[in-house]
């Protein structure tokens, strides 16, 4: 008993002397424990959404504010036309449209029913749904008050419509995500751990004296995981398409291009991870835990980040995960080209000439 | 003048690694650093093959600064560090090809220079090197260290660990190299090695205690060195303790290594008083000091 | 019965699949003897410590260490055997004290033992500096010092020194190897492995291994003898020179 106690302490003292132990056992949890309580939220919070108001009588209005003033929802614009529909889908920013058919004030009146076009981005069926039963539930309470002593009175009929994905299949939008998710991990993993690796077995040590230069030694890492990351977005789309019948609205190359760009992203970031981390193992940690679990929760593959109180939101934007899913979902789901991802493109280019930047001016030249 | 540093200080975590190192070493000399482990030896490798910069100080290597001009001294000298550091899952072939390619040379092409050295490790040129045994290793180490014809060749503690055959074949090579014209600086533990060197400095906790042949060394050591040997060593050295006229004595292999406090031994009374102490089978004889006798003087101040 | 034999090994065999890393040794150590265990790297100096001090099992053979069955008997060969290695010595990241507290308890001494035996350290190795330091701060010399003090604690019959003075200043050697005298003068049994062959010649007697077997053995003297030789160092090069390299 006395040995097993002598033994215990001794892990004691290793322990509390090891401040990387220390932060793992307390700083961690209560940083996940945070970012969890914080992300996961199934509640829809100041949704965007959209009108299109065919009839712009007192009757829209009135229906109309009744949904603007609820906290769920927040007004991104007004439409003109139906033709428009389409377009504010790619762009991404508005999660439904409300379309009012022409007349509607007066249909209810004399025809005793006017319908509501309900347009959900369904790329994200759980926000989807929640925002129709929203809807619906604001739709009915208007027809109770319009109906309170009769029976059988005017009605407001809905009629929904999922947009990108009518049957709500989850896998539409855990696939992008995971293929986002492992392309990261997996390229900016094996790259800090292929350099680290260098490092810690003293291999770094000869190759530093020798005339190899620096981006050399860099570049030939990266250019065997480029390859392999590739295959490996090949084989995921190819399981989503026959496997998941994922649909690939848009553009193959498109999607292929956008793909290698984010692939290089991920590999600068583990370059960048490499040039920090000393042994295999700190790499590792450092891809795992600082990598794949923020990515999980920030990249708004599961839960929206329009959910999110606003801190994390911002956050969200230095995830190079974040911006690929909004592009590889708005390929594979709505077709969208590259007038409508211009922006996340450049965003991710700039990240990747960032990371590279910043592992080429901390690469070591020499041994300290 | 192959390599010189000049007033070289490194401080690694605020521990002294190396202070105030001056010296120089000839074109086509076999240098040696003799030290025991924390002597800096090491140190003193890194700042020469450019890997760390001294805090104070200037070194030159084959004409040039390892500050300035680090780039083409990487490209000039040959390295091999103190573990073994080259691919293990690499076999003996894929490693020599590998430092071929980057220093932009061929195998084939200074294939003289290591050929006798790679003869011997050519039956397993298909093995992984991390399946080689110490020995081996160390050759192909020193065959990827040779591969571009360096002028300038750094061994750090090349024969650490290896069982004495290996050490002494090793030695044997590095003879051979030094014939066809390379400067080399080899660091070393053990003493006996330096006798095989042109020059050798003493090193100890970051200072070097002194730097001449190896021959020089010997005779500058100021006492006469007697080998003492009887029945038992350690009580032989215990009752040595107890001698009034004792300087040092040390064991060293089957004898011990007496030197004493007067500027004559008289042998005679010496033996009378290990009889009296009852040892038995005593043998006292005049020899040559060791490097090592040396060392452990100069260590001492 | 067992007279004084410490260690008895008779033909002791281990095989790697077709690969035999030792091939039928066998000697004997007398107890209060230093023994040396010397060989070539990969002449299976290493496998065969491994054997005796119980945490490798032999292919086939016999052997007992301090009257123990290195097959059925390892956890009580493991309690009255001290080890030191030149790779693992101590705790870098605990103190002194700690570091001797620590290997105290893992053998089962009291506290009251414990704490005479570190008095005892203390004024033996003149630690009243250092006692409270971290190890990972010494100089090598102590650190080995330590580690082998460490290694005597709970009174061992016989302690196996793997390379114990791999890279340590010649001063500090020989203190190591007083120590070494001072534990055989008390009757402890010494098993050690060394590179150096002036070190050899300080044990009573010595094996040299070649290739898995054991080519010479006995008294440093004996052994010059018999191969014409001035020192161990040349006996060791005549027996090496002779072998096929199995690399």
């Amino acid at each position: 008993m006395k040995r097993f106690i002598g033994f215990v302490r001794k892990e004691f003292y290793h322990i509390y002397r090891d401040k990387r132990s220390l932060f793992i056992l307390f700083g961690m949890p209560i940083a996940q424990i945070l970012l969890f309580g914080f992300a996961i939220a199934n509640e829809i919070n100041k949704v965007e959404i959209a009108f299109l108001d065919q009839a712009k009588d007192a009757t829209t209005i009135e229906i109309i504010n009744k949904m603007a003033s609820s906290k769920y929802f927040s007004i991104n614009r007004y439409l003109a036309a139906e033709s428009e529909v389409e377009g504010v889908f790619k762009e991404g920013k508005v999660k439904a449209v409300i379309n009012f058919e022409k007349d509607f004030g007066e249909k209810l009146v004399k025809r005793g029913k006017a319908t509501i076009q309900l347009v959900a981005d369904a790329t994200d069926p759980n926000t989807a749904n929640s925002i129709t039963n929203y809807i619906l539930s604001i739709v009915q309470q208007y027809n109770q008050s319009i109906n309170l002593h009769q029976v059988g009175g005017p009605q407001v009929l809905t009629q929904t419509h999922m947009a990108f994905n009518p049957e709500l299949k989850s896998v539409f939008m855990f696939v992008p995500g995971v293929m986002t998710i492992i392309l990261m991990l997996v390229s900016a993993m094996m790259t800090s751990i292929s350099i680290a690796k260098e490092k810690e077995l003293g291999t770094m040590e000869i190759l530093l004296v020798s005339p190899l230069k620096p981006f050399q030694v860099i570049l030939g890492k990266v250019v065997p995981y480029i390859l392999l990351s590739i295959i490996n977005a090949i084989i995921i789309v190819l399981l989503s398409i026959f496997i998941f019948k994922m649909p690939v609205q848009g553009s193959l190359i498109l999607l292929g291009t956008e793909s290698v760009l984010f692939i290089l992203t991920s590999l600068s970031l583990g370059i960048l991870i490499s040039t920090i981390a000393k042994t295999q193992q700190t790499a590792m940690m450092i891809s795992l835990m600082g990598l794949m679990l923020p990515v999980i929760l920030l990249s708004g593959f599961i839960f929206p980040i329009g959910s999110m109180p606003l801190p994390l939101q911002i956050i969200s934007n230095i995830i190079p995960a974040k911006w690929f899913i909004l592009i590889i979902k708005g390929i594979m789901l709505k077709g969208v080209g590259m007038a409508f991802i211009w922006k996340e493109t450049l965003i991710l280019i700039g990240m990747t000439l960032f990371f590279i930047g910043i592992s080429t001016y901390k690469y070591k030249i020499r041994l300290e | 003048m192959s390599i010189s540093l000049h007033q070289i200080s490194k401080t690694y975590k605020g521990i002294s690694a190396v202070q105030d190192i001056s010296f120089e070493v000839k074109p086509g000399e076999l240098f040696g650093i003799i030290g025991p482990d924390g002597a800096g030896k090491t140190t003193l490798f890194r700042i020469l093959t450019t890997l760390l910069l001294a805090d104070t100080g200037t070194a030159v290597v084959a004409g040039m600064d390892v500050v300035e001009d680090y780039i083409e001294i990487r490209k000039s000298v040959g390295y091999m560090p103190g573990r073994f550091s080259l691919y293990q899952d690499l076999t003996v072939e894929e490693n020599l090809q590998f430092f071929a390619t980057i220093f932009g040379t061929t195998l084939e092409r200074n294939y003289e220079l290591i050929k006798e050295i790679y003869e011997q490790i050519e039956p397993f040129k298909t093995r992984r090197a991390g399946k080689l045994s110490g020995g081996m290793k160390q050759k192909l180490a020193l065959c990827c260290a040779l591969i571009h014809k360096p002028k300038v060749l750094f061994l750090d503690e090349p024969t650490t660990g290896v069982d004495p055959v290996s050490r002494k074949e090793f030695w044997d090579m590095l003879k051979r190299l030094q014939a066809k014209g390379i400067t080399i600086l080899v660091s070393t533990p053990y003493m006996d090695e330096a006798a095989l060197c042109d020059r050798v400095a003493l090193m100890q906790n970051g200072h070097i205690m002194e730097i001449d042949s190896p021959k020089k060394i010997v005779e500058k050591y100021p006492k006469a060195v007697y080998e003492i040997g009887a029945g038992e060593r350690h009580k032989l050295i215990q009752v040595l303790r107890e001698f009034p006229y004792l300087y040092s004595v040390y064991p060293f292999g089957e004898y011990v290594h007496y030197t004493d406090s007067r500027s004559d031994l008289d042998i005679p009374e010496l033996e009378e008083y290990l009889k009296a102490n009852g040892l038995t089978g005593i043998y006292i004889g005049l020899t040559e000091p060791t490097i090592e006798d040396v060392f452990m003087e100069m260590a001492k101040e | 019965m067992k007279d004084n034999k410490v260690i008895a090994v008779k033909n002791l065999t281990k095989k790697f699949g077709d690969f035999l890393a030792v091939d039928a040794i066998s000697f004997e150590v007398k107890a209060g003897e230093i023994f040396g265990f010397l060989g070539a790297n990969g002449a299976g100096k290493t496998t065969a410590m491994k054997m005796l001090i119980g945490i490798s099992k032999p292919s086939s053979g016999e052997a007992t260490v301090a009257g123990f069955d290195v097959y059925a008997q390892t956890e009580l060969i493991k309690k009255n055997i001290g080890y030191m290695s030149q790779k693992f010595a101590l705790y870098d990241d605990l103190t002194v004290r700690e570091n001797i507290t620590f290997f105290g308890g893992i053998y089962g001494l009291s506290r009251a033992t414990i704490k005479e035996k570190v008095k005892v350290l203390v004024a033996e190795l003149k630690l009243e500096n250092i006692i409270d330091q971290l190890v990972g701060a010494l100089p090598l010399g102590w650190k080995q010092k330590l580690s082998f003090s460490v290694s005597l604690l709970h009174d061992p019959k016989i302690v196996f020194l793997d390379e114990p003075t791999g890279g340590v200043d010649p001063i500090t050697r020989r203190q190591f190897w007083e120590m070494i005298y001072h534990a055989a003068d008390k009757g402890t049994t010494l098993f050690v492995t060394t590179h150096y062959m002036d070190e050899a010649e300080y044990c009573d007697k010595v094996s040299i291994m070649v290739n898995g077997k054991i080519e010479a053995m006995g008294p440093p003297k004996l052994l010059k003898e018999r191969y014409g030789a001035s020192n161990l160092n040349e006996v060791f090069l005549k027996l090496a020179r002779g072998s096929k390299p199995n690399e």
